[in-house]
């Protein structure tokens, strides 16, 4: 086991990226160098020093303290994200996929046409409706990605429901239920794993995206995107800004998604 | 115990309705061991499937009537027809690769009627597994009992699967080709380990084979079929030594005897 572990190359440095950042993201809460929403006046767009170790902002607030905290409300968004997607995907998939038949045909078009939207717009259509903030974006997104996993969990149960151990569980006279959630979902785990690793992705560069463009995380809160944003209009004084928090977000999405392919490659 | 009468199945997921059983009847006394032989496809282990209740309700009409203890397991609700399963009558299939979960320990998986037909605690669940994993003759049940069904031979995930049917006192074990996936020495342990449950159990087999030779070594009734109908039923001895249908003589006639060839040199 270990040693199929250390093996699988891309597993192992996934791992190794994403335990890094969680870290990081951790440590975060508890410690940064500086207070991240600290102005200090006389650092403005301060560069690279021992004091500060990747530079200040525009407003003289510390870069390694802001992204420090960031990585961890982008981290949040991100997981209450795919856990609201994995959730209530799963729950459609299993019925929709066990079942079949015409609810099963309603609900997977009505999938289809919420699929088609570009999400982002759905995305703003859902916060102008709600409101910008860090829980409304978490349950927009969350709400935007049911389809996609309920979809794939569909497939996961609707290969599983014919096989030769269900069918021995359901004559062993277990109801549906136990079958869909106590006999099935267990043997989707590898799937289900690897999707979830690559919605976390798709979750960080939406919320990044969203804050981008200003209705995702609100100030003063410090988000990965948000700080992008911000670095755009000083990218040729102090390119450092917007160097260190893109670094950031693509070693996060990097780690999942080589996460994501180790675990395939494991299966 | 259990009586079908005049069951006939169709399927109805394509176009034109097909039929695949005609008119099966069976009877099944307590402790008897009746064997279903004919070639492939004729509809032996549809009408398995049947009695099992595994067939599913919407895409196969069923006419008849599959009595147990007097209930209608056609028509009864899946609610009664549940408490049946597992409880009362179990099966076996032919492929011990795939009937298992590949997720859940042993253990796991053959305490599962357990859980679900009585409110027994974990301890007293893993009790009766570690004795019926016994009783099904695996050398290490402890050690059984904490695997993963692929660190199994296939003999010895047959004798799992066995053990996961009997765990409940059935009364009737329907075996679909129970050895026909399994290397000759295994499949004659596995035939004796039928019997032996039988005499001391008292569980009535139904023993569905197209091995002639197991079949007449193991059962006292036989029902030979051809093309969804039963063509001839009755004593093992008498159906094989002296059969009457055209079908039967062939089929028996198709084995291949080391004497015949000497007889004709």
């Amino acid at each position: 086991m270990k040693k199929r572990f250390m093996k699988n190359r891309r597993l192992f440095i996934g791992a190794v990226i994403t335990g890094i950042m969680v870290l990081l993201a951790v440590a975060g809460v508890f410690f940064t160098p500086y207070d991240p929403n600290a102005m200090d006046t006389s650092a403005k767009l301060a560069g690279i020093s021992l004091k500060h170790l990747m530079g200040c902002d525009n407003f003289g607030r510390d870069i390694l303290s802001r992204i420090l905290s960031g990585l961890g409300t982008t981290m949040l968004v991100a997981l209450g994200t795919v856990f609201i997607g994995v959730f209530f995907g799963t729950i459609i998939g299993a019925f929709t996929g066990y079942y079949g038949g015409i609810p099963d045909e309603v609900l997977m078009r009505f999938n289809d046409a919420v699929l088609a939207f570009p999400s982002l717009l759905l995305a703003l259509v859902f916060i102008s409706v709600m409101g910008a903030g860090k829980l409304n974006v978490t349950i927009a997104l969350g709400i935007l990605f049911i389809p996609s996993y309920a979809r794939i969990m569909r497939g996961e149960f609707l290969r599983c429901k014919n096989l030769d151990y269900v069918r021995s569980a359901r004559l062993m006279g277990a109801s549906d239920i136990r079958i869909m959630f106590v006999h099935i979902l267990p043997n989707t785990v590898q799937v289900m794993l690897s999707t979830i690793a690559i919605g976390f992705n798709n979750a960080v560069l939406a919320e990044a995206g969203m804050s981008y463009l200003g209705i995702g995380v609100q100030p003063p809160d410090s988000s990965l995107g948000r700080m992008l944003s911000e670095a755009q209009s000083y990218l040729f004084i102090r390119p450092g800004y917007a160097v260190c928090t893109g670094t950031a977000i693509v070693l996060l999405i990097l780690g999942f998604a080589m996460l994501s392919e180790g675990l395939e490659k494991n299966a | 115990m259990l009586d079908v009468i005049d069951l006939n199945i169709e399927f109805h997921d394509h176009l034109t309705p097909e039929t695949v059983v005609y008119d099966f009847d069976l009877h099944l006394d307590e402790g008897e061991i009746v064997g279903i032989v004919g070639e492939s496809g004729s509809g032996k282990s549809m009408s398995a499937l049947a009695i099992a209740g595994l067939l599913s309700r919407k895409h196969m009409k069923k006419r008849g009537q599959i009595l147990f203890d007097g209930v209608d397991l056609l028509t009864c609700s899946r609610n009664v027809l549940r408490k049946y399963q597992g409880n009362d009558i179990c099966m076996v299939f032919q492929e011990p690769m795939t009937s298992l979960n590949p997720v859940k320990r042993i253990g796991w998986q053959v305490g599962e009627s357990l859980r679900i037909h009585t409110s027994l605690s974990e301890e007293q669940i893993k009790e009766k597994v570690l004795k019926i994993l016994k009783d099904v003759e695996l050398d290490d049940p402890e050690g059984v009992y904490d695997k993963y069904p692929h660190e199994l031979s296939g003999g010895m995930r047959q004798r799992v699967m066995i053990a996961a049917a009997l765990v409940c006192d059935p009364k009737i074990l329907i075996a679909d080709e129970p050895t026909t996936a399994l290397d000759v020495t295994v499949q004659a342990q596995i035939i004796r380990l039928l019997k032996r449950i039988n005499k001391k159990t008292g569980t009535a087999i139904l023993f569905i084979s197209h091995d002639l030779s197991v079949v007449r070594k193991l059962c006292g009734r036989v029902l030979v079929m051809y093309q969804g109908r039963i063509v001839e039923s009755g004593d093992v001895n008498e159906v094989f030594d002296s059969p009457k249908e055209d079908y039967t003589k062939r089929l028996i006639s198709a084995i291949p005897k080391m004497e015949k060839l000497k007889y004709e040199q």
